[in-house]
């Protein structure tokens, strides 16, 4: 059953296995395990991610192709939802819709993307997708009357999914439900559906064929498969996935703005995560995740408090500024691409 | 039996086919691109003199984007090295220049050509060295380890230029810096009622002789014969007996250089200066490598100009679509040629 669900792909590894079941249990039970709003706001945050980092690694861990228009997928969901409230008012209808319309725009986007670039040179969809992602979002932060511009858009959801609604009188196991439960545990579930949707894909024949061309186009191609459709097929699904994350996201926060999606940033974020946990596996998205996001809400304070503490000393307390915790996390990335590609997944699955 | 043979030959009258008029403007074909570009231009914009202008600082823009570019295209011709961290060298550039600048008042501040001319050039000579030295260690540091791999390529260049990007906020701090032009640069002369900016002709002029300058060196040098024919086969040069390697690291140190000089060109152009600057010009930079051709230093000089010109005049027709007019531009060239303008032939 387990297997079965798991796509016969296991975690391969005592240690993974029992990390990867922590960092589940914790996260389907995280309202009980770790109340507070700002918990609940990490715990969703993680999920979310997961599915984002996953679908990023179908792409550039399973079929080798670097894209930096992730998060302008991402965005496409999180804006198609963002609109949907906006005009057909706040019902499921218009959340579903939203979600299905910005899902359609971004795997047509991707699919133009990448009959435009793949088929010329695989190299060129690194570059390209950067200026058209970077165009776009100019663009959503300039056309202020859809989007709202750099204010972005509040969306309005479902009361069921709100704090305001309270299903039960009594509180469960000390712990008093309220809509925006609810609404986690929708992002929880469709999370992990999306993510053993994924599962199953990379370990289909697709999958394998995805594997075949990252190891060497040139001999897939002789052997007899398109390379170009397949490439352009991951391309398309990866887009897919991070637009539908897009909208749960949109749905969890119930706002969405150029920084919070189109950022450069969060595809900085998705970069590392993916090179941290370990390309060409969908495991890496969840613990590379899981290490991630907590680092990120300890390091910064950490960096901060020794920041202050090396105040008598030259340069080094901007060296250890919070605000540079991108350069620290640039240096990281540098050397866990040369001396740790397979990430932490990998080596705890022995492989080098 | 030979005259018998012959007879049996077929009438053989070699004639020289002559060639249509649309095949032998063929090759010629993206150099037409940039008067045609300028003639639309003329064409949608109403009134001549702005015209006029726009074309200046078109023209402006794409030498700068070009003697950017330039350095990038060769470092992907010659070892197949594609370096996502260059923009770094064009805010590393325009930062030790205008700081140079900042410090040399009394030469900019000053009402001669000659002083303000020997403070830029002053201020263009040290981001150079800085940016050429950055490239050195760059090469050797985050390029090196990752020869043959694009992915890591990609990856590896990507994290250097965000480290660097960083320590421009560490070292400047992370506030823009404003800097005004030399004293005669500033102001504009006016042309059949035009405005044109003093410095843009400058500009126009700096990269017209860099181009020209270049050329000749690819041309008409030694060196320039080995580098032109490493990009196109560097395993026979190789073979012939020359260190391809040192080569490279010579080209993707001038490459650096010529970066930084387009920074220092740049934070006058727009007279002020970000960290992030060098990222949002590489967006335009990689449009012009591909569709110049990777490796191909004439198309990237067409590519630039397109580019230059078409932000320009669609920033006065349609402020928001500027940069996705340059997107549309790209589209267009790849359907018409899917490996750029002028792709350089690989002998492999």
């Amino acid at each position: 059953m387990v297997r079965l669900f798991l796509s016969g792909d296991g975690p391969q590894s005592r240690i993974l296995g029992a990390v990867l079941l922590i960092i589940l249990f914790s996260l389907a039970f995280a309202p009980f395990l770790f109340p507070g709003t700002r918990s609940l706001e990490t715990a969703a945050r993680i999920c979310i991610f997961i599915v984002l980092v996953a679908s990023y690694d179908l792409l550039l861990g399973y079929a080798g192709i670097v894209s930096f228009a992730h998060t302008m997928f991402f965005g496409m969901g999180a804006y198609g939802v963002a609109l949907a409230t906006r005009y057909l008012g706040t019902g499921y209808d218009a959340l579903i819709l939203g979600t299905l319309a910005g899902a359609g725009l971004a795997a047509v986007f991707a699919l133009l993307i990448a009959l435009f670039s793949l088929r010329v040179r695989a190299i060129f969809f690194a570059m390209i997708t950067l200026a058209v992602a970077s165009a776009v979002a100019v663009l959503v932060s300039q056309l202020s009357a859809i989007t709202g511009g750099e204010d972005g858009l509040n969306i309005r959801i479902p009361r069921e999914l709100t704090p305001a609604y309270r299903p039960f009188d009594e509180p469960v196991l000390g712990l008093r439900i309220t809509g925006r439960h609810l609404n986690y545990y929708l992002v929880f579930f469709s999370c992990l559906a999306m993510f053993l949707i994924m599962l199953r894909v990379v370990n289909s024949p697709f999958g394998r064929v995805l594997q075949a061309i990252r190891e060497n186009a040139f001999r897939a191609e002789a052997i007899g498969y398109r390379v170009v459709f397949y490439r352009a097929m991951a391309t398309v699904l990866s887009a897919l996935m991070a637009a539908l994350a897009g909208a749960v996201f949109a749905i969890w926060l119930r706002y969405v703005g150029p920084a919070t999606t189109l950022g450069v940033e969060i595809m900085l974020d998705i970069l590392l995560i993916v090179v941290i946990g370990g390309m060409g596996t969908m495991y890496g998205a969840v613990v590379g995740t899981a290490v991630f996001v907590l680092a990120q809400n300890y390091l910064k304070d950490w960096m901060g408090g020794a920041s202050d503490a090396t105040s008598f000393l030259p340069l080094v307390p901007d060296l250890l500024n919070p605000d540079r915790w991108l350069m620290w996390l640039g240096i990281l990335f540098i050397l866990s691409v040369y001396f740790f590609p397979t990430g932490i997944v990998g080596r705890l699955r022995g492989q080098n | 039996m030979t005259r018998a043979a012959t007879n049996l030959a077929p009438e053989h009258a070699p004639k020289m086919a002559r060639l249509s008029l649309a095949a032998r403007l063929e090759p010629w074909a993206p150099l037409m691109l940039v008067p045609a570009l300028i003639l639309a231009g003329w064409l949608s914009i109403a009134s001549p003199s702005s015209w006029l202008t726009l074309t200046v600082s078109g023209l402006a823009m794409g030498m700068m984007i070009f003697v950017i570019a330039s350095g990038m295209t060769l470092v992907f011709g010659l070892m197949d090295v594609i370096n996502f961290g260059h923009g770094a060298f064009v805010s590393f550039g325009a930062f030790v220049g205008v700081s140079v600048l900042l410090v040399l008042t009394g030469m900019t501040g000053a009402p001669s050509l000659v002083l303000n001319l020997l403070a830029v050039g002053l201020a263009i000579l040290a981001a150079m060295a800085v940016t050429g030295a950055m490239g050195f260690a760059f090469e050797r540091v985050i390029v090196r380890p990752v020869y043959g791999s694009h992915l890591k390529q990609i990856l590896v260049t990507m994290g250097g230029l965000i480290v660097a990007e960083q320590l421009i906020h560490v070292i400047w701090g992370g506030e823009e810096i404003f800097i005004g032009r030399p004293e005669m640069l500033k102001g504009s002369i006016t042309l059949f009622g035009a405005t044109l900016e003093k410095y843009r002709l400058v500009a126009v002029g700096l990269g017209l002789v860099l181009f020209l300058a270049m050329r000749a060196v690819l041309r008409g040098t030694k060196l320039g014969l080995i580098v032109r024919a490493g990009v196109e086969n560097p395993d026979m040069v190789q073979a012939m007996g020359y260190h391809i390697r040192r080569v490279f690291v010579l080209v993707f140190v001038a490459g650096s250089a010529l970066a930084g000089l387009g920074g220092v060109m740049w934070a006058l152009y727009q007279e002020m200066i970000t960290a992030h600057m060098g990222m949002e010009i590489m967006i335009l930079v990689f449009i012009v490598v591909i569709i110049g051709g990777l490796g191909s230093v004439e198309g990237c000089f067409i590519g630039a100009l397109l580019v230059g010109l078409m932000q320009n005049y669609t920033a006065f027709l349609e402020p928001k679509l500027a940069l996705i007019s340059n997107i549309a531009l790209m589209v267009a060239v790849l359907m018409w040629r899917p490996q750029g303008m002028m792709p350089v032939i690989k002998a492999k």
